[in-house]
């Protein structure tokens, strides 16, 4: 095989036969042109135009997501406000109230105790009667009494004596 | 290939893969013919096309995978030239992106079964590293004018060495284009000579496992060659690019 076509450079290196040095040195330059022009006309600003396009795209959504991020920070410092706001007004209408309730409370309470004492009063003074008439009616039944059982013994009751007898008594008594 | 020739079980023939022979038949190689440099070195536009051209007609902001690779392709090297060379050298950008983009693809093509290795030969590195060199002087004289030469004029260092400084800048600065040609063609020529020298060794069966193993192993040694050396390659010319922009150390 190696004898039809290398028999004049089976010695020594191929690298070294001078002879095909311009077809080499031609096909090389060929070659490096035809590579050179594929590069700068086509590959390399395609490939620059993609790498650009995607730096911009990149860097535009880096943009919006910190403005995106402002706009929450924003509307988180908004919503914390809003919510102290509510509660300040919350625990002012709670005081309020509650002032108003011990407001109304005190006033019905003292209503109450007046309405209380005054019923109190009444109900002693009546309690007083009831016990006055009470005492009175005992008086006036144990004196007949006393004069019933005097007269049914047989004895001529004094009006005068047996009632002197009984206040006595009772006076003892109470 | 033929492992049955006069007497001799292996027939050592490392560096056939390396010759240049007409694509469509004859022996005569005239610098138009077709040949398998130009095979090859057509497969290498077509992975440019396909790595950076095919992945991206979507355009997508959001990248799919071939088109993340094409856009990792481009970073790495637009942020290597900006580190190297500094804003001012974005501007030659394409061009260095088209020294790396065949360079790795020549590399990483050579590593196909059977393929030839454009970059493994002198010439093809040699005319790389010489249009670098020449580009890079030329335009930093057109830059910075006289005051280029500065470069070989080490300021920061006593007056008494600085001679001495400068002769070594000089040899230094013209021994550039060979070290950057041969560094690239000798590691791509020696990893494809050692890899077809173990595959040589596996037709005899009791050496065949180990020398699978070794083929093996080669390869993935030289897919890392393969990259690091058009990372070389590459960081390099941003190097001499970044002395012609800023010649005062």
């Amino acid at each position: 095989m190696a004898t039809e076509s290398g028999a004049a450079e089976a010695v020594g290196m191929p690298q070294l036969d001078f002879s095909t040095f311009p077809n080499q040195i031609f096909w090389l330059v060929v070659t490096i042109v035809v590579i050179y022009f594929i590069l700068s006309r086509v590959a390399l600003p395609r490939i620059g135009a993609v790498l650009a396009e995607r730096q911009g795209s990149i860097t535009n959504d880096i943009a919006a997501a910190e403005e995106y991020k402002l706009k929450a920070k924003e509307a988180e410092e908004a919503y914390n406000k809003a919510l102290a706001d509510a509660r300040t007004e919350a625990q002012r209408i709670v005081a309020e109230a509650k002032a108003e309730i011990q407001a109304d409370l005190d006033q019905a309470i003292a209503k109450a105790d007046a309405e209380i004492s005054a019923q109190a009063a009444e109900s002693e003074k009546r309690i007083g009667e009831i016990r006055e008439s009470a005492m009175d009616s005992v008086t006036e039944v144990a004196k007949e009494t006393t004069k019933a059982i005097v007269a049914s013994f047989g004895g001529k009751a004094d009006a005068r004596s047996v009632n002197a007898a009984v206040n006595a008594r009772l006076k003892d008594m109470s | 290939m033929a492992t049955e020739e006069s007497g001799s079980v292996f027939s050592f023939h490392p560096m056939d893969q390396f010759i240049v022979k007409p694509l469509f038949g004859g022996t005569e190689i005239h610098w138009y013919t077709p040949t398998n440099v130009t095979f090859w070195m057509a497969l290498t536009v077509l992975c440019v096309v396909l790595l950076l051209v095919v992945t991206t007609r979507k355009r997508a902001t959001i990248p799919s995978r071939s088109q993340s690779i094409a856009e990792l392709t481009y970073g790495f090297i637009y942020k290597m030239v900006e580190d190297v060379t500094g804003k001012d050298g974005v501007k030659y950008f394409p061009y260095i992106m088209t020294l790396f983009l065949f360079v790795l693809f020549a590399n990483f093509l050579g590593l196909v079964p059977m393929a030839f290795t454009t970059t493994s030969h002198i010439a093809v590195t040699a005319t790389l590293a010489f249009a670098v060199f020449f580009a890079v002087t030329i335009l930093g004289f057109v830059k910075n004018g006289a005051s280029f030469l500065s470069l070989f004029w080490v300021s920061s260092a006593p007056l008494a060495i600085r001679p001495v400084l400068a002769i070594i800048e000089i040899i230094s600065y013209f021994v550039r284009p060979v070290s950057h040609s041969i560094r690239l063609a000798g590691n791509m020529t020696a990893g494809h000579a050692v890899i077809k020298v173990f595959a040589t060794f596996a037709a005899a069966v009791a050496l065949s496992p180990l020398a699978i193993l070794g083929v093996t192993a080669m390869y993935g040694l030289e897919v890392l060659v393969s990259f690091i050396q058009a990372y070389v390659f590459t960081i390099l010319t941003c190097v001499y690019l970044k002395d012609a922009l800023h010649p005062h150390h």
